[in-house]
């Protein structure tokens, strides 16, 4: 067993006395002086080690098991949304060019949601849990309890840097956690504006903010956390559950992968481009949830070709670089990824312009695609979207099955069987029939990956549960009977001690507690009846009804 | 040397894998009556061969019957039966309540299985630590590799030789072998592993499932701390303890670890347990038939070190020869001790003395985060302070042990003692990837409500959608099924008074 222990314990690592001229932090137990970055300028100036330490003491001070502090932090949460809404739209437009609608229908607006539904149930959510008690323990109080974890990470991703790293915040300190946040520092004036906004509206020592690039995103996991989240690539993902291995810490793996688009003959052919081609272009491509591929008949793609074409003009005009609708690619390096795949320009049947001064790239459909193409090898996360051939539904399902565990699945077809087909023969986190991206809306369906698309889920409820253990409690008392009835138990051992307890533990159909209020309710209804009968002949001589 | 054991052993693990994958692909294990049916055969398999299982359970641990029966073959029975009564329910597609914008669509939660799961069991309840999870496996829908523990080799050889016999040949396997094998199987590819044993190989488990992001449940272990008091009852304290460290000779991962209590209480609970223990053992335990053996010699030399710390206040006494340690409660103990240092699993109870409850929570919490936590009191402040101020698995409230049995608590550590929980329907949902679904149809009115997401973008349109996916508060249904059952009764008498009375006026016609 791992010997780092829990409470009032020092950190191994101090900062020296806070200096402008000289940041550097030093380990005093090895007395190297770490790099310093510019981070330990701008934002953090403390060191990993000394944020989570400030985190642990408040949690132990036992200030956010408070359930009216928890309540205050996510109106100030909400609040800071309010003030500085303005603010948060122009960071993202800075970072990925993204458009105001965008900006404020995605980040700010579906995050300031999360939030709400925190403080609308999670009082209710935070209360000890009663199961119903089986017949064993009809003498005892059973109930599970929400414990906070403690100290949560949470890193999230550059694409949706604000939703992505305050919703899941926003469950953690309804959890009761405090919380070291990790924003992504691709999407540098988000993550700025992040750090300088969070200590302005919320507690200073239970949520700290950190930022830092790869190297210091290292030196905070090796930290010990007591719950992680993590938002990105798989990449990513498995050196942050690497990490998580030294104190087995749990984690939720929010990952990507290749999300296949089955449009089949049967749809209304509008409107599935539309809500296809709105799932890629939004962000420009840059969602885990994007519509990677599509799989089609050769006649339904030639259908969907014709559509789109119309449907993008509409949109962003004849020359999609002046939109004011369109967001940029995020970095130089995404830029040239996805600028390789349209080397090949014979599959190009939309699109394919590009720009490396301002990283634009077009809404490009490519056409039969080979399955081995490169586009085809990693998630695409970028506006292309290239449609492989396939002659049936079968077909498309062995496509899928063959390939990792997409984090969705979006079918488009009005066939009932084909659905079931879907819905009962492929594995994926979600699956979505005739829409892109609105399941992600929905806060009572857990959202989440499977195998490489992720582990744990989230939403609404799910928020909360994630950054909870369930403790579950049995209390006895030591009333004579309680005693009697369990006495069997000791030894010495006998054939009838054996026996009595198979008798008592053995499950019994129909008999729980569970269906014993409705029962005293049912007879409440009948004695009210009766009562009231009884007053009206006492009263009147005369029989009710 | 496993190779002896029967058929299954001989193949390699990525044929055992490979042939488990095939089958799952092939939709086998989809359907409810071939999961029931597994189900039934698993539980037929119990029956069966009671007998056989009590002999390897008395040839690995020298387990009692009663203690075989109760805490193994009985636990078994008794979630398969629960499982069977509920798993058609339990498979149902969930419909969560859905907000404005969906008002048109239909939102469902499957319940899919993952695929090929791993369970690897634990030696100190060969069967139950390893069947149980097994069965909320199969329950769910996947195929399962089955690994028993090499150190009880009766029971894992029991397991290799049965399972093939009752269950489907190409979904479930059972594949022996020690560390070697193990690391060997963990090579391959498995959507859940669920491991039961030490956090050193639950770190080595996880560390494995790192390559291919399998999910994992660790059910490890821990220092369960005891906490009594002075308003505790305590004759039926020490008989709730003892019985908790005794099952098993100590060598269960809920066991109470130690005694968290004031020197006066100490006194008292020595002189109870002094008497209990010759009530159950005789003056002799060790000719006792109802106590077990510690498992193997490492572990009998490790336990016996232990003996050394602090005083000897009860017990004391050993049998190399047999593996036998008495039952023995060690007094002037010091945190620092290395009996305080690592989970004990054999039956040493340490004392150490604390001043009051605080002084117990800051003990607790200053230490990793333990399976269980036992509280002893009458006091329901002091019970209420440390159950909200501190973190384990699990509590239990004056008793130790028993909230394992309760099938609607989850049960699982946190932290160093473990990840993930089970039991009941906790099992069935470790084993089921809930994968949620939106169903959209291609109606106008749907679409002219959701085009406004569309480009060009204008405020307008951000006004509306603002709007759309605006967070309302729930209409809540949560005491009409109440409201119902009220109105149920009130009609059920009305309706009785009409019968009553239509019988009084057959009677009067007829005379």
């Amino acid at each position: 067993m791992a010997k780092v222990e829990r409470e009032l314990i020092l950190p191994s690592t101090k900062v020296s006395p806070i200096n402008n001229d000289n940041p550097a932090v030093i380990n005093i137990e090895t007395s190297e002086t770490l790099p310093v970055t510019k981070y330990d300028r701008n934002g953090c100036r403390k060191s990993a080690s000394e944020v989570v330490s400030i985190a642990r003491t408040a949690f132990n001070s036992c200030k956010t098991k408070n359930v009216a502090f928890r309540r205050q932090q996510l109106k100030n949460l909400l609040r800071m949304f309010d003030e500085n809404a303005k603010a948060l739209e122009d960071a993202l437009k800075k970072d990925l060019g993204r458009p105001r609608q965008e900006a404020s229908s995605f980040d700010v607006e579906f995050t300031k949601n999360d939030v709400i539904t925190m403080l609308m149930h999670f009082e209710e959510w935070a209360k000890p849990e009663k199961p119903p008690k089986p017949l064993p323990n009809a003498l005892d109080q059973i109930c599970v309890y929400n414990d906070p974890y403690g100290v949560v990470l949470i890193i999230s991703a550059w694409n949706f840097p604000i939703t992505l790293l305050l919703g899941p915040l926003a469950g953690a300190i309804a959890g009761g956690n405090c919380v070291v946040i990790k924003p992504s520092e691709i999407a540098e004036a988000t993550a700025q504006l992040i750090a300088e906004l969070i200590p302005k509206y919320l507690d200073k020592e239970c949520y700290q903010v950190y930022l830092g690039e790869v190297m210091e995103t290292a030196e905070l996991l090796k930290e010990r956390f007591d719950y992680i989240f993590f938002t990105g690539s798989t990449t990513v993902g498995r050196i942050v559950h690497a990490a998580a291995n030294k104190y087995l810490t749990p984690v939720t793996l929010e990952l990507g992968g290749k999300s296949p688009a089955y449009i089949d003959k049967s749809v209304d052919m509008e409107m599935t481009v539309r809500r296809i081609l709105w799932g890629k272009c939004s962000n420009a491509g840059q969602i885990c949830i994007a519509p990677d591929y599509i799989l089609c008949t050769k006649e339904v793609q030639d259908k969907f070709i014709s559509i789109a074409a119309k449907v993008l003009k509409e949109w962003y005009g004849d020359d999609v670089e002046s939109s004011p609708d369109y967001c940029r690619i995020i970095s130089d390096k995404h830029y040239s990824r996805l600028n390789n795949f349209l080397a090949d320009k014979k599959n190009i049947a939309i699109g394919g312009k590009s720009n490396a001064a301002n990283r634009f790239i077009e809404p490009t459909i490519l056409v039969n695609v080979n399955p081995n193409d490169s586009v085809m090898q990693e998630e695409i996360f970028g506006p292309i979207l290239p449609i492989v051939i396939i002659e049936n539904p079968h077909e498309a399902i062995n496509f899928i099955n063959a390939r990792e565990k997409p984090l969705v699945i979006y079918v488009f077809t009005k066939s009932k069987t084909v659905k079931d087909m879907f819905a009962n023969n492929t594995s994926s986190g979600n699956l979505s029939f005739n829409e892109t991206l609105f399941h992600f809306t929905v806060d009572t369906l857990p959202f989440g990956g499977v195998g490489f698309s992720g582990m744990g889920s989230y939403h609404g409820k799910g928020s909360f549960d994630t950054f909870v253990h369930k403790k579950g409690t049995l209390e006895r008392n030591f009333a004579a009977i309680t005693e009697k009835c369990t006495a069997f138990r000791y030894p010495p051992y006998s054939e009838s001690k054996t026996n009595r307890i198979s008798i008592i533990m053995r499950p019994r159909r129909g008999i729980s507690c569970k269906y014993l209020k409705p029962l005293l309710i049912f007879c409440l209804g009948v004695i009210v009846i009766i009562i009231i009968q009884l007053i009206y002949y006492h009263v009147t001589d005369k029989h009710l009804l | 040397m496993y190779d002896s054991t029967g058929e299954t052993t001989k193949r390699s693990p990525a044929e055992i894998v490979q042939t488990a994958r095939a089958a799952f692909e092939r939709g086998k294990t989809k359907s409810l009556e071939f999961r029931e049916k597994q189900l039934r055969a698993l539980l037929r398999m119990y029956n069966e061969n009671l007998s056989t299982i009590m002999d390897c359970l008395a040839a690995d641990l020298h387990k009692s019957k009663q203690e075989s029966v109760v805490l193994e073959v009985e636990v078994l029975i008794n979630d398969l039966k629960n499982t069977l009564q509920h798993l058609k329910t339990w498979m149902k597609p969930q419909h969560p309540p859905k907000g404005l914008a969906n008002m048109l669509d239909n939102v469902i939660i499957y319940n899919d299985p993952y695929g090929v799961a791993l369970v690897i069991g634990a030696w100190n309840y060969p069967l139950q630590l390893t069947l149980l999870p097994v069965a909320g496996a199969i329950a769910a829908g996947n195929c399962v590799v089955i690994k028993p523990s090499e150190m009880s080799p009766a029971s894992a050889k029991f397991m290799a030789q049965m399972i093939p016999k009752y269950l489907d040949n190409e979904c479930y396997h059972v594949y022996l072998g020690g560390p070697q094998e193990t690391q060997e199987l963990l090579q391959h590819k498995f959507d859940y592993i669920f491991f039961t044993g030490s956090t050193t190989v639950g770190k080595l488990v996880h560390a494995a499932a790192n390559k291919h992001l399998t999910p994992v449940t660790l059910e490890l272990g821990g220092k369960s701390p005891v906490y009594l008091d002075k308003t505790a009852d305590v004759n039926v304290a020490a008989r709730r303890i003892l019985w908790g460290k005794a099952i098993n000779a100590g060598q269960t991962c809920i066991a109470p670890d130690y005694i968290l209590c004031t020197k006066e209480v100490q006194g008292k609970f020595l002189k109870a347990a002094d008497t209990i223990l010759k009530d159950w053992f005789g003056q002799n335990s060790k000719q006792s038939p109802d106590f077990c053996r510690i498992v193997n010699d490492k572990h009998f030399q490790r336990l016996t070190g232990f003996l050394k710390n602090g005083k000897v206040a009860i017990g004391g006494n050993v049998d190399q020869k047999e593996r036998f340690i008495d039952l023995t409660i060690l007094t002037d103990v010091k945190p620092t001790d290395p009996v305080m240092q690592e989970e004990i699993f054999g039956p040493i109870l340490p004392i150490i003395n604390i001043n009051d409850a605080y002084e117990a929570i800051k003990f607790i919490n200053s230490r990793e985060k333990p399976l269980s936590l036992y509280i002893f009191s009458k006091n329901k402040r002091d019970t209420d302070l440390m159950l909200q101020n501190t973190s384990s698995g699990g509590t239990c409230v004056n008793d130790t042990v028993m909230h394992f049995g309760v099938e609607t608590l989850p049960f699982g550590g946190v932290g160093c003692s473990g990840m993930g929980s089970y039991h009941g329907k906790y099992t069935f949902e470790t084993f089921t990837h809930k994968k949620s679904c939106l169903y959209k149809t291609y109606g106008a009115i749907g679409e002219k409500l959701g085009s406004s997401r569309y480009p060009p973008y204008s405020q307008a349109k951000i006004n509306l959608l603002k709007f759309l996916l605006k967070k309302r508060p729930e209409i809540s249904f949560h005491y009409l099924p109440h409201l119902l059952m009220f109105g149920l009764g009130v009609a059920a008498a009305f309706g009785l008074k009409y019968a009553f009375k239509y019988m009084e006026y057959i009677g009067e016609n007829a005379n």
